[in-house]
């Protein structure tokens, strides 16, 4: 009995029409709320997530928000269309079409819930000329370890952020010493000392002894990132003894010794490596005569593939990506001051083609199914 | 004779229409028609001079003529001649509309919208610059009203005073003069130049003024808007378009190099403009076009064929007879006589051809698909409208859908009237945007969304006014309706859909983000969501005849949020900053749909036309339980 009405509340049109319903009013204030918290922490909170716990400005007003959030609307959505395909449509000629446009969402939804788990934006910054084998997370940041005493090869330790947290002390089979995390900053600016001070610097070793850390608050929107700091220790095998600054804004290596070998050491945007080459051949940035609107950015690039003996030049320009390996290289944007540089945008998406497929099955499907509800419409208006 | 009116009033606005192709009188004797033909270079694409005209109009003041005092209009190519041929004398037109309280104010100038030149705003020059430079720091969606004012008079004299420069440097009172003067000190000041380098004796006062003539040229060649002159090598597509400042400086490096063809042209039109000759001036523009034509066909067509449609403004035409069928099918609804909804159906299919008509010019002078801005959406969105309504109509013809058409048609073309006041309709698309193919998948497909709802809202808005003010809604009238509507939302849902999937895809071939939360997606999903959650109660029967027709009301609200409101928010890809009057009127729109819901929702005893059949479908609770499913 119980069992029966659970089946009948999840299968009934009502529920779906709530729903629906819950969904349009997420999406609202999904909206409302960006004007304020800006696109990437909205994403979170509305939809990314099962309950929402946030608020929305208005008028200087902050209002609480709990609502059930967009993988709470959507898993139930989910369910519920399942479930009455199951118990009421059965394969009914005339309900071809419906059943084509519910399994085209159904693939749309579960698309998206994949493509939020598994797709992987970074981009790849080339000056002409310039070949790279990997590209950087917008976001992360890794501490990453550079044997440069083999004459042959680097060898390269990265450490994910995940791990860099005060206290923590990092051992890696192929790092000879111990790392010790003394303070990690997410985000942080760096201001130089001025000479002398009577301050001291943050760390006791390298560019940190004459360098000041000013932690910052996390940023909000998708277009800036965080610049983590960290204050190290390395720890055995003759390492320096000391403390070490290491930062996003430090670009040149800090180098140091460590029984007979030579280490550099990064704090920087988490790389990507992949097996081939993308080389920047040639940048244009086009305007329209006699104005600053861009008209089309393109690259043309070499791509290397050592593994498969491939080589060949690409074109990627708006609109118009390079698809290879599981990852599709985008024209991203340019540096308004080098108009040598093109940046790529690299995204790594397996479920890219879901949307597709949706698209493709829910459109011939509404069009199925109104096609012959039409037809029955006018036939009947006719026959009055 | 009843018989034959419906097609004598379309005969008669047909003629009114046809009218519009004469060309327009020439005032004073001037062909002000040809030479706003001409073509140049501005904005980044080539336009005749009536648009440069009525496009630097539209940013100083938001019209495109200029009224004077005495009544009489200025085109906006007279307008334009006399600011590039004559400066001196447009520097005492009174151009420019100042009317925001806080701005008067500000320049101590009394109450009430004032009109001042830009010779009586001269003393107040450096205050506005000092207010417009801290206004233009902060972000445009933060500005206030003040701030938008300051910015935009700040702007409209920027503009006005680029385009007194555009053709020669101000000071000499004619290109004529001004090139006058760099000849006659080229040769002195280079010898001056050249004795100096050597070291030998040189004549100061030679160098000096080549000096200063050269200067005045420099500083009009950075200020110079629209670039009048088309160099030979155009043609062979490695030249460009020049303001004859910069055509002019050349004569430094080879002094008896020739001018080009286009300086001597407006060089001509300069001294009959001044000398108020008007048959020289003719004579020159038509010269001028002659040359045009052979030496630069394609520029040269593209802005007369402009230029042609700028003065029929096919839109505007259709937009007052819109209003007339409208006017008409109110009238028919009351009158049992056919020939009102007849003529009003005639009407409308008049009003139709020219919006297609002017579609089409559109598409093929811009080589774009239908939407390009917000302002072709606008335009397109009634188009899908009226089409609706006239293929209802032609099956059903209670004179209900010719009604609707008509509403729909002159709402969305006064819409479209207003956002063409913010600037070029036609102007140059930003590099992602730049891709015929998804702007006529993706952008048309959700243009064609919006028009459905807002058609399937429309009939709805009718059952509510019929039903509850008069006793015309008949039992069969209301079935009819309520189909119509449900048919309609079909096609809304299809098109809203696809387009927002389009959209998608777009998004992911351009940088991989399927979908991003965006304002605009959102938007365009919360109409997806809206037609779907009508779909699904119709279909479960959760709610009444009446209250469906209440959602389809909320139809008009939820788009035009998607279409409009999400732009004023100020965030995402798809923000097109300012809208603040347009904030206004999207609030009063919402007010009114509320308003009809509000009405729909009296109860049934309060409906005229319920009062006097019996209830034919009572309202069931939304969380009542279902009946059957279809």
């Amino acid at each position: 009995m119980l069992t029966e009405k659970i089946i009948d509340a999840l299968t009934s049109i009502r529920l779906t029409v709530i729903c629906l319903a819950l969904a349009m009013v997420l999406v609202f204030l999904g909206t409302l709320a960006q004007v304020d918290k800006g696109i990437f922490i909205v994403q979170k909170e509305f939809f990314q997530s099962l309950i929402v716990f946030s608020d929305i400005r208005i008028l200087n007003h902050k209002i609480p928000i709990i609502f059930p959030g967009g993988y709470l609307i959507g898993l139930v959505l989910l369910v519920n269309l399942i479930a009455s395909h199951f118990k009421r449509f059965g394969l009914l000629p005339q309900k071809i079409g419906l059943l084509l446009t519910h399994f085209g969402l159904l693939v749309l939804l579960v698309g998206q819930l994949m493509i939020d788990q598994l797709h992987i934006e970074s981009n790849m910054r080339l000056v002409e000329g310039e070949s790279k084998n990997y590209s950087e997370s917008y976001s992360r940041c890794e501490l990453a370890f550079v044997k440069v005493s083999d004459p042959d090869s680097d060898t390269v330790v990265s450490i994910p952020e995940s791990q860099l947290y005060k206290g923590n002390v990092i051992r890696h089979p192929a790092l000879p010493f111990e790392v010790k995390i003394n303070e990690y900053y997410e985000n942080s600016r760096l201001e130089n000392l001025p000479n002398p001070s009577s301050e001291k610097g943050a760390a006791t070793l390298g560019i940190g002894r004459t360098v000041r850390v000013n932690p910052q608050p996390l940023v909000t929107t998708s277009d800036q990132r965080n610049a983590p700091s960290a204050i190290i220790e390395l720890l055995g095998n003759n390492a320096p003894q000391g403390s070490w600054l290491v930062s996003f804004f430090i670009d040149d290596a800090q180098t140091f010794a460590a029984g007979n070998e030579q280490w550099q050491m990064f704090l920087r945007p988490e790389r990507y490596y992949k097996p081939y080459f993308i080389t920047l051949l040639d940048f244009t940035h086009e305007k329209y005569p006699g104005t600053d609107i861009p008209k089309n950015f393109s690259s043309r690039v070499k791509l290397t593939n050592p593994h498969t003996k491939e080589e060949r030049e690409v074109l990627i320009y708006m609109n118009n990506p390079l698809r290879y390996g599981g990852e599709t290289y985008y024209q991203g944007s340019f540096d308004p001051n080098d108009d040598r540089v093109s940046i790529l945008q690299v995204v790594k998406n397996p479920a890219w083609t879901t949307p597709y497929i949706a698209c493709a099955l829910a459109g011939l499907g509404m069009v199925m199914h109104f096609i012959l509800n039409l037809g029955t419409f006018v036939r009947e208006q006719k026959q009055k | 004779m009843k018989k034959f009116l419906p097609y004598l009033i379309v005969a008669a606005l047909g003629l009114w229409v046809l009218s519009g192709l004469r060309p327009p009188p020439a005032r004073n004797g001037f062909d002000y028609a040809g030479f706003g033909k001409l073509p140049a270079l501005m904005n980044g694409r080539i336009q005749p001079l009536d648009s440069v005209g009525r496009n630097c109009l539209l940013q100083i003041r938001s019209k495109t003529n200029v009224r004077l005092k005495n009544g009489e209009t200025l085109s906006p190519s007279e307008w334009l001649a006399e600011v590039i041929f004559n400066p001196s004398k447009a520097d005492d037109r009174e151009i420019f509309i100042i009317d925001h309280p806080e701005l008067l104010g500000l320049l101590k100038l009394g109450e009430g919208k004032q009109l001042l030149s830009f010779n009586q705003l001269r003393p107040h020059f450096a205050e506005l610059e000092k207010q417009a430079q801290r206004a233009q720091r902060v972000e445009p969606a933060r500005r206030t009203t003040f701030e938008k004012q300051v910015v935009k008079l700040y702007t409209g004299l920027v503009i006005f005073q680029r385009l007194k420069n555009s053709l020669y440097p101000e000071e000499y009172g004619g290109l004529h003069i001004a090139i006058g003067d760099l000849k006659t000190n080229l040769a002195p000041g280079i010898a001056a130049f050249r004795a100096r380098e050597e070291n030998k004796q040189f004549n100061q006062d030679d160098l000096n003024r080549l000096v200063q003539a050269l200067q005045k040229w420099e500083a009009a060649s950075q200020m110079a808007y629209p670039r009048l002159i088309p160099l030979p090598e155009l043609q062979k597509g490695n030249g460009q378009w020049m303001s004859p400042s910069e055509v002019v400086t050349h004569l430094i490096h080879d002094q008896s190099a020739n001018l080009p063809k286009a300086v001597d042209a407006y060089s001509q039109m300069n001294i009959a403009f001044l000398n108020n000759d008007p048959a020289t001036f003719n004579k020159t523009v038509a010269d001028y076009s002659q040359w045009l034509t052979t030496a630069f066909p394609k520029e040269f067509s593209k802005s007369s064929r402009e230029s042609f449609f700028n003065n029929f403004a096919p839109f505007a035409k259709a937009r007052e007879i819109y209003l007339l069928a409208f006017l008409l099918a109110c009238v028919s609804l009351f009158n049992i006589t056919d020939w009102l909804r007849k003529s009003s159906f005639n009407l409308l299919a008049l009003a139709f051809l020219l919006h297609t008509f002017g579609i089409i010019y559109r598409m093929t002078l811009e080589g774009r698909p239908p939407v390009t801005n917000l302002y072709s959406s606008a335009v397109f969105v009634g188009w899908t409208v009226v089409l609706a309504g006239l293929i209802v109509e032609r099956a059903y013809p209670y004179g209900i859908a010719v009604l609707v058409a008509a509403a729909g048609g002159f709402a969305t073309q006064i819409v479209a009237h207003y956002l063409s006041l913010t600037g070029d309709t036609m102007e140059v698309l930003r590099a992602v945007l730049d891709t015929n193919f998804w702007l006529a998948t993706h952008v048309v497909t959700i243009a064609l969304g919006y028009g459905a709802v807002y058609v399937a809202g429309l009939f709805a808005i009718l059952y509510i006014v019929l039903g509850v003010f008069t006793k015309r809604l008949t039992k069969d009238l209301a079935q009819f309706l309520s189909r119509t509507v449900y048919g309609i939302m079909c096609f809304a849902i299809m098109f809203s859909f696809l387009g927002t999937v389009l959209g998608g895809i777009w998004a992911d071939q351009s940088w991989g983000r399927f979908w991003g939360w965006d304002p605009k997606e959102n938007g365009a999903l919360i109409i997806v969501l809206w037609t779907a959650i009508y779909l699904h109660a119709r279909w479960g029967k959760l709610v009444s005849e009446r209250g469906l027709m209440n959602m389809a009301v909320f139809g008009n609200i939820a788009t035009s949020w998607s279409w409009f409101g999400v732009n004023m928010l100020g965030v995402g890809l798809h923000s097109y900053g300012f809208m603040d009057t347009a904030a206004f009127w999207l609030i009063v729109f919402i007010t009114s749909q509320l308003a009809i819901i509000a009405i729909g929702s009296l109860p049934l005893k309060h409906w005229r036309s319920y009062s006097n059949i019996e209830p034919i479908d009572e309202p069931k609770p939304l969380l009542a339980k279902p009946q059957q499913t279809i």
